[in-house]
């Protein structure tokens, strides 16, 4: 073996080093999408309402309260991003009950307490604390606090109403209606609604995160629960393990040692692109598994082209190493017109794209040049050290 | 040893039939594309979509019932397994959601929620352009690439052999009346791109032999090079449906109908490369009455 052969294998080496260093531990390197970890996709947009028109600083203040609620509700990593005037992105991996996050994130969250003849004596504005407790029946209440200004319109407002009842609403939906005993004049108060240790819990949360300025209505939402997360995860690992194997069959076959040196060069098609996924802390979609076992069928494509030249070269009584050469130079071309088109399609996929889908555009980009790369570079030294100590009938 | 000798086929001859078969699957796809459109999933049209699974197993029919007392019967319910369902509805909020589940929980019996989709109007809209605007991007992009790698009549019939899968694989989903989602789309685009492959290498055959075998007459040559490219285009399709067929059979339904369309496209794909697309090549010179026998047709800028 001469030295630039050498340099050459020792680079592959290399480069195969370097992906499994960088996919290692898989389960940590590997960015999961919403669709696999389970959890929310969620685009709001602040609309206009006759008392409350958007404005710039409205849905500033929207995102910071949903921020807000959202830390409070113990989300890991979370994405909130304003998305041009109006829309808000909020995105909420590994949540346990995506469908409560999503609602508590949209909900106004507008505290009225309604005097009988339903005129609003006064609103949650001057809350300064909110909590979930029990009673001495041990049922769910939620006691909240108002600030000085709040104490005093409430003080006023238990004044008025003694004797009769003061409802209280949650976005004009009455979720208790007490009869006012005494006047209460130290801004404390106590919620007993029909509430579950959850709901307690959850209206506090609003109360203590405050209204929204204006309304928010959810324009989409995709929220997949942990379990169908995981399965999904499964049934894709079982898909293509099953379609690797069936291929690496399927080669060694038909192709016998061109198929055993095509199922080595698959092999490491595989491992640069799961390399090349965590090293560009690309996210892994449902999709992008289906793009992953796309390419193991699309990655052989290439060792076939270059085999079957290879053959040609053969029958026309070339030496085995002057067809190598000719069926390389010959199917180049070709493999790399056909990946381009491919190449070209990922790339409309990926600017136009949302969400899991930009994933797979993701995978097949990164597929197609790892499986250009494997099967120009891997392939032709892989068949040129067999070259050099085998003839050519013992790879037919 | 003569290449010519290995000729098994005449794909040349046949032409007309290869024709006929496929102007006649894409009429009938195109004739249901009129008449009765796409099935468009709720990434376009909007809507919400819900997928449970209940403790026991439940029939179909009391999913209906029990949605129907929302006003709901219209929903498209689907059941993946004899307790787990998707069900389609029209948009419908938290609210009008959580007295949907408290129903199904009271009348029939507990559930999981594993997933839930709602989608706007408005976001559907955007995403049917971006739907639009990614084919188009895709369309032109590998027009302009392969009319500056190939010579103009054979990007035509590449293009022409393009549109075809695509065709054939929206015509076959509007008729099965099949979920038209974000999804399906990649998988169309997807088909752009590769479908091409294998029209590709026959198409660079033909030029190597048009340089090479300068006595045969074109139909000939067309043939020959269909005919020695035969193998790798079989076994290139093969290899890429294998792993379809896995991703078909074990992925799960959410990709079930993705790898569907694939499947569709590689047939489609396939099928056109060798059948349509060097034939049309016959048709092209027939119309512009090119006697093509030896005159030397190469790639633009062949450095050779």
């Amino acid at each position: 073996m001469n030295w630039t052969k050498t340099l050459r294998v020792a680079s592959v080496f290399v480069v195969i080093f370097i992906a499994i260093i960088l996919s290692f531990p898989l389960n940590e390197k590997i960015n999961l999408g919403l669709d696999l970890q389970g959890g929310s996709h969620v685009i709001l947009e602040c609309v206009d309402t006759p008392n409350a028109p958007v404005d710039n600083d409205a849905v500033n203040r929207v995102l910071e309260i949903i921020r807000n609620r959202i830390d409070q509700l113990g989300v890991s990593e979370p994405v909130i991003q304003r998305q041009g005037a109006t829309r808000i992105l909020v995105q909420l991996p590994g949540v346990e009950d995506p469908e409560t996050a999503v609602d508590l994130i949209g909900k106004t969250a507008l505290l009225e307490f309604k005097n009988e003849e339903g005129e609003t004596e006064l609103t949650g504005a001057h809350l300064i604390n909110a909590k979930s407790s029990f009673d001495q029946f041990s049922r769910s209440i939620v006691l909240i606090e108002f600030d000085k200004i709040g104490a005093k319109e409430f003080g006023e407002a238990t004044k008025n109403n003694v004797g009769k009842v003061l409802a209280i609403t949650l976005d004009g939906k009455e979720i208790s209606a007490p009869v006012v005993q005494e006047p209460i004049l130290d801004g404390k108060a106590q919620i007993t609604g029909k509430f579950t240790v959850d709901s307690a819990k959850h209206l506090a949360l609003l109360l203590r995160s405050g209204a929204l300025p204006v309304k928010v209505e959810i324009l989409e939402n995709r929220s997949v629960g942990p379990t169908l997360g995981r399965d999904s995860i499964s049934k894709g690992i079982k898909a293509g393990i099953a379609g690797l194997i069936l291929i690496l069959i399927f080669m060694l076959i038909y192709y016998k040692g061109f198929g055993l040196i095509a199922d080595f060069a698959l092999v490491v098609c595989m491992i640069l692109i799961v390399g090349a996924l965590a090293g560009l802390k690309a996210t892994l979609t449902l999709p992008g598994i289906a793009g992953m076992i796309l390419t193991i069928g699309m990655a052989v494509d290439a060792n076939i082209l270059i085999f079957e030249r290879i053959k040609e070269e053969l029958r026309l009584e070339k030496t085995f190493r002057a067809s190598i050469d000719a069926g390389f130079n010959k199917a180049f071309r070709t493999i790399f017109d056909a990946n381009v088109t491919t190449l070209i399609a990922a790339l409309a996929l990926f600017y136009f794209g949302s969400g899991a889908i930009k994933g797979f555009a993701v995978t097949l980009s990164i597929g197609i040049l790892a499986s250009m790369f494997t099967a120009i570079v891997v392939t032709k030294i892989v068949l040129e050290v067999v070259a050099a100590k085998f003839s050519s009938k013992a790879l037919l | 040893m003569d290449l010519i000798g290995k000729k098994k086929f005449d794909f040349i001859k046949n032409r007309k039939m290869a024709y006929i078969i496929s102007v006649v699957i894409i009429l009938v796809g195109l004739i249901s594309i009129i008449f009765q459109g796409f099935n468009l999933g709720i990434d376009f049209a909007g809507g919400s979509l819900l997928q449970i699974k209940f403790d026991k197993s439940v029939s179909t029919t009391e999913v209906r019932n029990v949605l129907s007392e929302f006003n709901l019967s219209q929903s498209t319910i689907q059941n993946l397994s004899e307790n787990e369902f998707v069900i389609r509805t029209e948009k419908i909020d938290s609210e009008q959601r959580k007295e949907i589940l408290s129903a199904f929980k009271e009348n029939l019996t507990n559930l999981e929620v594993l997933r839930v989709e709602t989608v706007g109007p408005v976001i559907g809209e955007n995403l049917k352009k971006l739907a639009i605007y990614a084919l188009l991007f895709a369309f032109i992009g590998i027009i302009l690439y392969i009319t500056m790698r190939f010579e103009f009549k054979f990007s035509i019939v590449s293009i022409l052999a393009l549109s075809h899968d695509c065709l054939i694989v929206l015509g076959i989903f509007s008729l099965l009346q099949k979920e038209i989602t974000i999804s399906i789309i990649a998988a169309v685009l997807t088909i752009v791109g590769y479908s091409l492959n294998n029209t590709i290498v026959i198409l660079d055959r033909l030029r190597e032999n048009i340089k090479f075998k300068t006595r045969e007459p074109f139909e000939n040559l067309i043939n020959i090079s269909i005919n020695q490219s035969l193998s790798r285009t079989i076994n290139t399709a093969l290899t890429t449906i294998i792993p379809i067929l896995a991703l078909y059979f074990f992925g799960g339904n959410i990709l079930s109908d993705f790898a569907l369309a694939l499947f569709i496209g590689m047939i489609a794909g396939t099928y056109s490369s060798i059948f349509i697309a060097s034939p049309l090549l016959v048709e092209w010179n027939k119309i512009f009455k090119i006697y093509q026998k030896g005159t030397k047709t190469t790639r633009k800028k062949d450095k050779k």
